[in-house]
């Protein structure tokens, strides 16, 4: 499966991509996988503060609805609108124009205890 | 298939648990244990118990007083075709067939309830059905409450009173705070400092019922509505008389966002504590947050028009305690009835029983308040329900008409004390000119009798 190296992954399956103080998110290729077919994202309220891990979404699929927890905290700047017409972007590019939200980051030590491209390979395969 | 415990399962079980026996495990400790027979009736035979109940049965005599309830609980005419159809053993079931492979039929007749609620309501979708119409009331500010994430509910203060008691205990477990509007001196519910309290966008959502428990119509102006809208807050429409919708204007055309009510008006005979049925209707944006179940129409592998349960996802059976919602469990079988009834009636025969009620209550309205010492409490406009001040406490008034054959209707002052004086009246397709002549005859006793009995207090408390 595809695992961007340029990305930091969560165990809960959200990669996080910081440029600068901007953070953008998403759920993982295995995640969209398991999930099956994307049908709704409720995204988080662009202005609001979200706090690491905590659940800020759900992501739904024709089989479950998975709470979206952010591996990073900061403010909402932007979500993507793209995923209200067609949720199905996350299935088809999960680290691409399947992005969720971005967040401007509260501190610069955030992605501590995430996990590299390797090592979340090995949780993936366990 | 039921797969009961081996000997073995059994054994580790009491094993984990340390009891050495099942015997032991279930065993009433000697002091408590009772020695002597339990004194109960002896068993009677299935004649006996026939006949006994026979008796039981004729000491409620409810059917031959004339009534004026109402409150909440609608005395309609149900045509004899619901009895016949609805009571058919392919219905009759304790669990609701949902299986979309072996029930097509009961799927369908759900579908269509959903689109009947919608029509009435006006809005985009509609539910399977909730136990009635303070679960709906109660499930739909939690709609509210998790659309916005806000923690104040504003509801009218002319809201059914057990309506307002469910959301109460609804919201007793989770941190939300109730607070009401006032209501006017027409019966109606103030809403002039609903700007200034929604500005703060705290509240979740407002809740307005209309016909309101006093009878009155009860909507929100456009004002109120624009404030809802500015402020983020969801407005929500109840109805307790789910027949008004014929002949008042759909909520969604007064800004309800979410309608909830009660629709036992649709052939669903008063009992003594129900069951009743409850709806929720919403607007698109609310889609993925209305509770329980949802029918949708799609087409099957050969193309063909098929029914099938829909946005399972959100419910509890696999979300959990993240659901919309945990009670899945809705009157299935009362909204099949509705259902019957709305089918049978058409949309004319709806809207003819809807102006009979109108009709019926005016004429009830204007008969009583030319009886010396009873006035309408209110000017505003009504459906079927009226208020009338008796001018001295209502109960022992309603207690006189009882004692000549009439229910004359609810004790105001049970709810608002502050309208201790008042009576709430009904007045149906079934009341008849005659039934409204027995009332008035009635009651002219009833408030002779009990002006001499206040008059004899006063001269004693002098």
């Amino acid at each position: 499966m595809a695992q961007p190296a340029d990305v930091r992954y969560s165990k809960e399956h959200e990669w996080v991509k910081v440029d600068g103080d901007t953070a953008t998110i998403g759920i993982t290729d295995y995640a969209q996988n398991s999930l099956g077919d994307i049908v709704y994202v409720e995204l988080p309220k662009v202005g609001s503060q979200v706090e690491k891990s905590a659940s800020v979404g759900v992501v739904e699929s024709v089989k479950a609805v998975s709470d979206l927890f952010t591996p990073v905290g900061g403010q909402v700047i932007e979500v993507n609108a793209e995923l209200d017409g067609d949720p199905a972007l996350v299935n088809r590019e999960p680290f691409g124009s399947g992005w969720m939200f971005k967040l401007k980051l509260n501190g610069t030590d955030q992605t501590d205890g995430l996990l590299s491209a390797d090592e979340y390979a090995e949780l993936t395969q366990e | 298939m039921y797969t009961p415990h081996t000997e073995k399962d059994v054994k580790e079980m009491l094993a984990a648990i340390g009891v050495p026996s099942l015997e032991r495990l279930v065993e009433v400790p000697e002091p408590v244990r009772l020695r002597e027979r339990l004194d109960i009736v002896p068993a009677l035979s299935e004649a006996g118990i026939v006949s006994r109940f026979e008796h039981f049965a004729k000491k409620n005599t409810g059917a031959s007083y004339v009534s004026f309830l109402g409150a909440g609980a609608y005395r309609h005419y149900v045509p004899p075709a619901i009895g016949a159809l609805a009571m058919r053993g392919e219905f009759l079931t304790a669990y609701t067939p949902y299986q979309a492979e072996v029930s097509q039929g009961y799927l369908q007749a759900i579908y269509e309830w959903q689109t009947y609620i919608c029509l009435l309501t006006g809005l985009d979708i509609a539910n399977a059905s909730v136990y009635d119409g303070a679960t709906a009331l109660a499930e739909a500010a939690i709609m509210a409450l998790n659309a916005n994430g806000r923690k104040r509910v504003l509801v009218s203060h002319a809201i059914h009173p057990m309506y307002r008691s469910v959301l109460k205990t609804y919201c007793d477990g989770l941190d939300i705070s109730i607070e009401e509007l006032p209501i006017t001196d027409e019966g109606v519910t103030d809403f002039n400092e609903l700007r200034e309290r929604l500005q703060s966008k705290q509240y979740a959502c407002l809740a307005v019922q209309s016909p309101n428990f006093f009878g009155n119509i009860d909507t929100p102006d456009d004002t109120a509505a624009r404030v809802c809208r500015e402020t983020g807050t969801v407005l929500i429409g109840v109805v307790a008389e789910a027949l008004s919708l014929a002949a008042l204007t759909p909520p969604a055309q007064w800004g309800a966002e979410i309608v909830a009510g009660e629709a036992q008006s649709f052939g669903v005979p008063v009992a003594y504590g129900g069951p009743y049925v409850g709806f929720i209707a919403a607007n698109k944006d609310h889609l993925r947050r209305i509770p329980g179940r949802l029918v949708g129409k799609t087409v099957d592998v050969h193309g063909n028009e098929a029914f099938v349960l829909t946005l399972q996802a959100r419910e509890q059976h696999i979300r959990r305690e993240r659901a919309t919602s945990n009670i899945c469990t809705n009157q299935a079988h009362c909204a099949l009835i509705a259902t019957m009834y709305l089918e049978l009636l058409g949309k004319t025969g709806l809207h003819d029983v809807a102006s009979a009620n109108l009709e019926r209550s005016r004429q009830l309205a204007t008969r009583v308040s030319s009886l010396k010492g009873c006035s309408l409490e209110f000017a505003a406009p009504f459906f079927n329900e009226i208020v009338v001040n008796v001018h001295r406490p209502a109960s022992p008034v309603l207690a006189q008409l009882q004692q000549r054959g009439v229910l004359g209707g609810v004790d105001l002052g049970r709810y608002y004390p502050e309208y201790s004086d008042c009576i709430l009246m009904a007045a149906t397709e079934l009341t008849t000119s005659r039934d409204i002549e027995v009332l008035c005859s009635a009651l002219e006793d009833a408030l002779r009798v009990t002006s001499v009995e206040k008059a004899e207090n006063d001269t004693v408390s002098v």
